[in-house]
């Protein structure tokens, strides 16, 4: 069984997170980068349907000058390979722009199942996995707590959250899964494979090298704006009794949503 | 027949319209008249014809009815099959939908396959000359991003509760039926588990009563529903409680739980962290319940009682249900 495992280098969740100066970017020159937490718990699934279906894990990634260090702690957990568009233009792309790419490296490879998270925890998207499976013509269970693969490895029944509920998917492989948290726990890496994995190999590729062309993006950034300060809380003083009075006295009257 | 400049998804629920699709409805309507068109609804399900009459009075020109076997549970190709036909007999250039469950999985499929520009998630919507320009909050909402693309090839998703419900004025569509049989369907529901009646799903809540460990035991949790039962809210919970295992996952606000934005939402017992905020910061109205006067929760709450949860949650109950009664 051969797996891809599709993983995004994000800035680390607890970051100062700052527009630039001149207002039409983020300032990311001081954050720390982390492997994208959802995509986490699909390192861990494809890791654990390795140890049972007896296969193959490959992680590919688009990304800038430091992607190889997410690469490196992917194969440090158990991943077999690391493949990377290593692109500084990918970072303006859109979804779109980046599906293709990933697309365009799954072909390489004809995986049986493709693993993303539900979300990159940057841009709060949730729209790579879908164009993938789309573009790949492949079907998609997106926000999966839970999945179970059939002995055969051709497919799996899986548990998609949705408000207030669950649904119970089958699907047929190959097919692309995005994974949410409760899938699974995901592992720490070991000293022993921190050492393999410095002998494993990552594969830099170029946009060019997958005939892409540059990767462009039909969303223009306008203004990036820090969210409209709260003046602070408005205290609401006096024993419980008078505070819970008095509040529900502003939230009946002045703001009236109760 | 009738070409739509914008096509909008519906979902219902039980033959039941969602509140998240009427609010995408309104900002549908706008969009479509600002650019001088009409706007197409298309609705799945089996048995909704009745829909169409909601839909029209609402301001939708003309329905496209998914009404078959193959629609009675979503399915992402299914639905997918069903919308590009919309897209395709409408001549819809813009295509809405919610960002729900739902709308998160279909949307950025469909924005591949028309190779279309793709908006997640937008609190705010406009034409602006031969552009449509949205705002959307980025990085967890630590900041808010106002982006562009062309008025035509696009695919937008909006957040529920950011957009109001459009009075219903009377109006009525023309209702086109869609032959949706065939689809290729290779990833299925099989099965629909749904929560008890009566409690709403935080995430489409437009009030929230959220716990935090400063409720100290699972138990003292009931403190929280009951309040949310008197408001006929959703109830929310921190990371630290849902690791705790004081309740389900599903009911986690913030960075890597849910994002939420209700008209209220009532913080009790929660410091503040910045991955929790980034799950609830968008909320209208924040009422925080802590005893701490230091917790950083103040810093984004509208109102503030520095108290104890044990003394003011039941109080709070009590008065919620006298005004109720
Ligand atoms: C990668 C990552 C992702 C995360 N994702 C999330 C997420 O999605 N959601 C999330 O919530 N957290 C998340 N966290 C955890 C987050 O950092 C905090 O640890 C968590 O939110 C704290 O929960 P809490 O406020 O309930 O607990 P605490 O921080 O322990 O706060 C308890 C509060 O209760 C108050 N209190 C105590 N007793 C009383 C009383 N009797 N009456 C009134 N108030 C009282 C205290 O003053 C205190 O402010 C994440 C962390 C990481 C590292
Ligand atoms: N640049 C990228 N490289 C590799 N995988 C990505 C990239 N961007 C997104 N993904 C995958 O798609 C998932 C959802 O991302 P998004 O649609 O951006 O929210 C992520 O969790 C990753 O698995």
């Amino acid at each position: 069984m051969k797996i891809l495992v599709c993983v995004k280098q994000v800035p680390a969740t607890d970051s100062r997170i700052k527009p630039t100066g001149d207002g039409v970017g983020v300032d990311l020159s001081s954050v720390d980068w982390i492997i994208n937490p959802y995509d986490e718990f699909a390192i861990e699934e494809a890791l654990q349907l390795k140890a049972k279906h007896d296969g193959e894990v490959v992680v590919v990634s688009i990304g800038g000058d430091k992607v190889e260090d997410a690469m490196r702690s992917a194969l440090a957990l158990g991943v077999d390979t690391a493949e990377v568009i290593k692109d500084a233009g990918s970072a303006a792309s859109d979804s779109l722009g980046i599906a293709k790419g990933l697309a365009a490296i799954a072909k390489r490879h004809n995986p049986d199942l493709i693993l993303c998270g539900k979300q990159a925890v940057d841009d709060d998207q949730m729209a790579v996995p879908a164009m993938l499976a789309e573009l790949l013509d492949l079907p998609q269970a997106t926000v999966v707590v839970g999945m179970e693969v059939a002995e055969d490895g051709k497919s799996a029944k899986v548990d998609r959250e949705i408000e207030g509920g669950h649904e119970k998917i089958e699907v047929t492989f190959p097919a692309v899964i995005a994974t949410q948290k409760g899938l699974n726990e995901p592992r720490y890496a070991n000293l022993k494979g921190i050492m393999a994995a410095k002998k494993k190999k990552i594969e830099v590729l170029s946009a060019a090298d997958l005939g892409l062309g540059e990767f462009g993006s039909k969303v223009e950034v306008l203004a990036v704006n820090p969210p409209a300060e709260k003046t602070g809380a408005r205290m609401i003083e006096g024993d419980a009794a008078a505070q819970v009075t008095e509040l529900i006295k502003v939230l009946h009257d002045e703001e009236k949503i109760i | 027949m009738m070409a739509n400049e914008v096509l909008l998804f519906v979902e219902q629920r039980n033959g039941e319209i969602k509140k998240s699709s009427l609010e995408a409805l309104g900002a549908a309507k706008a969009i479509a008249t600002s650019k001088g068109g009409s706007l197409g609804a298309v609705v799945a399900g089996e048995g909704i014809s009745g829909l169409a009459e909601t839909l029209g009075s609402h301001g939708a020109d003309v329905v496209y009815m998914a009404d078959h076997g193959d629609m009675a549970h979503y399915s992402t190709e299914g639905y997918a099959h069903a919308v590009t036909q919309a897209l395709d007999k409408s001549g819809a250039t813009i295509l809405v939908g919610s960002a729900t469950a739902m709308g998160k999985d279909l949307a950025p499929r469909l924005a591949a396959r028309k190779d279309w520009a793709f908006l997640a998630d937008t609190t705010s919507v406009a034409i602006e000359g031969d552009k449509l320009v949205v705002t959307r909050p980025e990085y967890a909402g630590k900041v808010i991003s106002k982006l562009a693309t062309a008025a035509t090839g696009v695919v937008l998703t909006l957040r529920p509760n950011s957009f109001s419900v459009p009075e219903a004025s009377g109006g009525s569509a023309q209702v086109e039926t869609l032959d949706v049989s065939g689809a290729n369907i290779r990833a299925k529901v099989v099965a629909l588990e749904t929560k008890e009646q009566g409690l709403v799903d935080v995430a489409e809540a437009d009030r929230v009563v959220s716990g935090g460990r400063g409720l100290k035991e699972a138990e003292n949790f009931s403190l929280v529903f009951d309040l949310a039962k008197e408001l006929g809210a959703g109830v929310g919970a921190s990371r630290a409680v849902v690791d705790a295992g004081w309740i389900g996952h599903d009911h986690q606000v913030g960075q890597t739980g849910k994002t939420v934005s209700p008209n209220l939402y009532i913080a009790c017992g929660i410091s503040g962290a910045i991955q929790h905020l980034a799950g609830m910061r968008t909320s209208k109205c924040i009422v925080a319940i802590n005893k701490d006067a230091e917790a950083p929760i103040f810093q984004v709450a509208d109102y503030g009682i520095v108290g104890d949860v044990f003394e003011v949650l039941p109080k709070l109950t009590d008065a919620v249900k006298a005004l109720n009664s």
